[in-house]
């Protein structure tokens, strides 16, 4: 049975500081209820709708960067519905249905393994965000009664719909992935914050009926709710029953969807121009010059960190999916220049104290860019042992300390003395009598002794050296 | 001396000179206020101590030397859809009756810096949905000319005042003619600006592409006087037009001097205009076009063939717009007070607090939602949309052989209070817009200038009743409009204020 899942996700622009039509901040976020609030966002009578130009720049980043055309003039038009979040009972947003006038049309997204996937984007539009409800008792359906914080209302909100390219949810997750990367090195939105992007599903199975699904706080979450979501459609096809084309909300705490609560009916929105905001002419050097205020995108990110630092394809790649590695990463570079090394270090071993969500990355660590470059740097110095490094690296994420301070303070020190090196292999000769014969005849017993060795020297011997050495002391005809 | 007879023009004057003080008069402007109001109510709110505020604070500066501005001490009425700080904004609606605006509109607030006092509120249509300014919560502002009549409308309360002689001027918006038609019915100059040229930031929306915010005064020289502190671009609002910094008219001795220098005036009488009106009105717009003709213009008929098109074109941009505009209005953040939430949920508690607009905006939200509604947006908005192009292409060729096109501002004389409300038919009162909406649709500036009275058997008093001449002119060519306006002035000597 086909699977068709196609995807809206709403982006805050957070990176453009103020709302869309007004210069109230957009950073609500722990502010006091309706703080952030003029009589635009409020939307008082009498007042109008100023377009903020940056969030035009901004939006028409990620335009081009999913690969979008850009009209020449985009226009806002009025989506007229009930609902208390909305100070103007409209929302001002953009449309297709008389003529292009949305940021961005027709794009395609190429991700996964060297972009072996792409699902094509069918429009991009700006558009402000509602205001929020706040639930007396925390819920809907207990609440006796309801406050509304405006403070959200008019935050600039770039929605991106996607064709209903994927059939596999796991491919929704990379796309998700991608997705991310890009709007962060954009810097046009925080990702990381509460609520700052959200992403609608909508799903069918079979050619039956489509079934949205809401309510998804997580783009982790998304592809549980999708799987969940295939089953129950498929199931249900299974024993023939209908799938009613339907708005499903997702149960974080029980991990299912559930039908809406509340009726959502076919709503009429009566789109029309915004006659306030005149059409924005763009013209065709408008995506030339925010051509050349957009950051490196990933994809030529990853490209560089191949060429420029020699490093895997694979590696690149897992730097590149969260701008904050990669950007860790190059600013360790800027301390210490030992590229592979210092990838490793982040990939293999620090990404795994780092919290599996990817917006809490580097969350409880007390780690920068300055401790794995040093650590990198005492590493190919032969100050200290991989298996040395790796120990260290465990404790420093916990206090902070500089990798080179904790080596000297535990006098971890590599054994640079051949002498006390090779004490240390006379002494296991001595003890490993058995061993020593069998490796005699057979080189690859040399690595039992290699093991005695770092054993007996707690790690603190080079083991490049000592094997040079035992394998030196085993060719020497036995005494 | 009765200073409330005083034109805006001389008041300031008399005020910088300290012939008398702006005290003296806004105490006679409120005197005479209370005199008037109840035969007229054209006020809504009388800003009575605020204004006597305002007005000795002006006289101070004036002792101490400073510049009081262009209008100082001239006491102006706004129309009650134009926000003043800390004043209630009641769109003549129960929707808004308790709604003060924490915030100036961009005209208020230019007002108030060129020194001019805010003397109240004036009474409208409910929303300025309407020609009679019967459609309010305030009950219906009367003629000063006959006041079983009405004043016209929706800015009735801003005409009324200003013939009754309760201020000098007045601001009122001009959707579709709601400036001009009681500045017609009420015998005082009313202009609508090229849409564009004045901010609305502060004017509450009825239907955003179509209005602007326009001057009510006795003389055209006032009405240019009152331009010239509210025109030009304002960062408040993408609409308005870069026309330099601000644009300056002159009317008065310079334009008419400059009118002496300049080529001869093109008139063109709009036929389709005069065929449609009363042929009482019609008699008094021939004369009209007599008098420019003896003043030096070159005046002929000409034709506007897209005429029959305006109206339908009009009224379903106006309430499409209207629908949405009006949406806010549920009464969760502002609104009234009388009504508590407990008990409702969402949708019952919004259907309860839309109750209370009055049935004529019902009637246009329900229409303008009707027109926007999936189906039928192509049948009846952007055909309505196209109109409007046909109708700008078909005024920018008239324009180039004529200055300005003149035709009646009003169809008909100003009628009865209650005559044209009739329930099952209300069409009939739309219709008496037919002249006005025109320069609306195409954004064109136009001003109704008094041409004449006439005689009707019915008038309370047996005086005449007004008859007002409207001038459009191309867009963003006020100056023109003004100089043909103080010519025909000059030549017509219509009076301005009834005896009362």
């Amino acid at each position: 049975m086909e699977t068709k899942i196609g995807l809206e996700i709403h982006c805050q622009l957070t990176g453009v500081k103020s709302k869309l039509f007004c210069s109230c901040s957009c950073d609500y976020r722990g502010k006091g209820a309706n703080a952030n609030v003029c009589p635009t966002c409020a939307g008082l009578p009498g007042t109008l709708p100023l377009l903020n130009r940056k969030a035009v720049e901004c939006a028409g980043m990620i335009s081009l960067a999913l690969g979008c055309k850009i009209p020449d003039e985009i226009a806002f038009y009025r989506k007229n519905y009930f609902y208390p979040d909305l100070p103007k009972n409209f929302q001002l947003t953009q449309y297709n249905a008389y003529g292009i006038t949305s940021i961005g049309v027709e794009g395609k997204l190429e991700y996964g393994d060297g972009g072996s996937k792409s699902t094509r984007i069918r429009r991009m539009q700006l558009e402000e965000d509602p205001g929020r409800l706040v639930y007396e008792s925390g819920s809907m359906e207990t609440s006796i009664y309801t406050l509304i914080d405006y403070n959200r209302a008019g935050v600039p909100l770039v929605e991106i719909v996607t064709e209903p390219d994927f059939s596999d949810p796991k491919d929704v997750r990379l796309f998700l992935d991608k997705v991310t990367s890009i709007i962060e090195h954009l810097e046009v939105c925080d990702t990381k914050l509460e609520g700052s992007v959200r992403c609608d599903a909508n799903v069918s199975v079979g050619g039956g009926n489509r079934v949205e699904i809401k309510n998804v706080s997580s783009f982790a979450d998304v592809e549980k709710a999708l799987r969940y979501e295939i089953t129950r459609q498929k199931t249900m096809a299974s024993r023939d029953i209908e799938v009613k084309a339907e708005t499903r909300h997702w149960d974080d705490a029980r991990k299912v969807t559930k039908e809406s609560r509340t009726k959502e009916e076919e709503q009429d929105y009566r789109y029309f121009p915004e006659p306030d905001i005149p059409a924005v002419v763009l013209g065709s050097e408008f995506s030339s010059s925010v051509m050349q205020l957009m950051p490196e995108l990933p994809d030529a990110r990853k490209d560089r960190f191949v060429l420029d630092y020699d490093l895997s394809a694979h590696v690149a790649q897992v730097l590149i999916n969260n701008k904050k590695l990669a950007d860790f990463f190059e600013s360790a570079l800027k301390t210490y220049h030992s590229p592979k090394e210092i990838a490793n270090w982040i990939v293999t071993d620090l990404m795994g104290f780092m919290d599996e969500k990817e917006e809490r990355l580097f969350e409880g660590l007390k780690i920068g860019p300055e401790h794995v470059a040093d650590l990198a740097k005492l590493v190919d110095q032969n100050v200290i042992s991989r298996a040395t490094a790796k120990q260290i690296l465990g404790q420093i994420v916990k206090t902070g300390e500089m990798p080179s301070s904790v080596a000297k303070k535990t006098r971890a020190s590599m054994i640079d003395d051949a002498g006390a090196l090779a004490q240390a292999i006379d002494s296991v000769f001595q003890s490993e009598q058995a061993a020593v014969q069998d490796a005699r005849r057979n080189p690859n017993a040399a690595n039992f002794l290699l093991g005695k060795v770092m054993q007996l020297t707690r790690g603190r011997a080079d083991p490049k050296a000592a094997l040079e050495l035992i394998q030196k002391k085993l060719s020497e005809p036995s005494s | 001396m009765e200073l409330f007879r005083l034109s805006a023009g001389q008041a300031a004057g008399g005020i910088k000179s300290r012939e008398f003080s702006a005290e003296e008069y806004v105490c006679q402007l409120l005197e005479r206020i209370k005199k008037v109001e109840p035969k007229v109510n054209a006020f809504v709110t009388v800003n009575s101590k605020e204004a006597l505020e305002q007005a000795r604070a002006l006289d101070k500066k004036i002792r101490d030397g400073q510049d009081a501005g262009a209008l100082a001490g001239v006491a102006l009425s706004i129309k009650d859809n134009i926000c003043v700080k800390g004043l209630r904004t009641t769109c003549a609606s129960k929707m808004l009756e308790s709604y003060v605006p924490p915030y100036d509109a961009t005209v208020v607030r230019r007002l108030k810096q060129a020194g001019a006092i805010i003397i109240g509120k004036v009474n409208l249509d409910e929303f300025a949905m309407g020609s009679t300014t019967e459609f309010s919560r305030h009950g219906p502002t009367r003629n000063p000319w006959d006041i079983s009549r009405v004043p016209g409308g929706s800015s009735g309360g801003s005409a009324a005042s200003v013939a009754a002689l309760e201020c000098a001027a007045s601001l009122g918006s001009d959707t579709g003619g709601s400036v001009r038609c009681p500045a017609s019915f009420c015998s005082v100059v009313g202009l609508k600006p090229t849409y564009g040229l004045v901010s609305r930031y502060g004017l509450v929306s009825y239907a955003n592409s179509l209005e602007q915010v326009g001057p009510v005064g006795r003389t055209v020289e006032d009405v240019a006087a009152v331009m010239n502190v509210i025109a030009g671009i304002d960062e408040h609002d993408h609409t308005t037009a870069a026309v330099g910094a601000r644009p300056v008219y002159s009317a008065g001795h310079d334009g008419g001097r400059r009118q002496q220098q300049q080529p001869q005036l093109r008139v063109g009488l709009v036929k389709e205009f005069v065929e449609g009106a009363d042929p009482a009105v019609a008699k008094v717009i021939h004369g009209a076009m007599d008098t420019l003709a003896k003043q030096g213009c070159r005046c002929e008929e000409t034709s506007l063939g897209a005429v029959k098109y305006t109206l339908a074109s009009y009224y379903t941009i106006a309430m499409a717009e209207a629908s949405s505009n009006l949406a806010r209005y549920d009464n969760v953040r502002y609104g009234f007070d009388d009504l508590n939430p407990e008990g409702y949920e969402w949708n019952s508690y919004f259907a309860k607090a839309r109750s209370n607009f009055g049935e004529e905006v019902k009637r246009r939200i329900i229409v303008g939602s009707y027109v926007l509604s999936s189906g039928y947006y192509g049948k009846y908005y952007l055909k309505a949309q196209q109109v409007r192009s046909i109708l700008r292409k078909e005024l920018k060729s008239l324009f180039k052989h004529y200055d300005v096109l003149i035709g009646p501002t009003m169809p008909i004389l100003p009628f009865k209070i209650g005559e044209k409300i009739v329930e099952d038919d209300p069409l009939k009162m739309y219709l008496v817009d037919i002249d006005t909406v025109v320069a609306n649709l195409a954004g064109n500036p136009a001003i109704s200038v008094p041409a004449g009275f006439v005689a009707a058997a019915a008038a309370a008093d047996g005086g005449g009743l007004p008859v007002g001449l409207q001038m459009m002119a191309d867009e963003f060519q006020e100056q023109k409009m003004l100089d043909a306006a103080f010519l025909f002035e000059g030549a017509a000597k219509v009076q301005r204020s009834p005896e009362l």
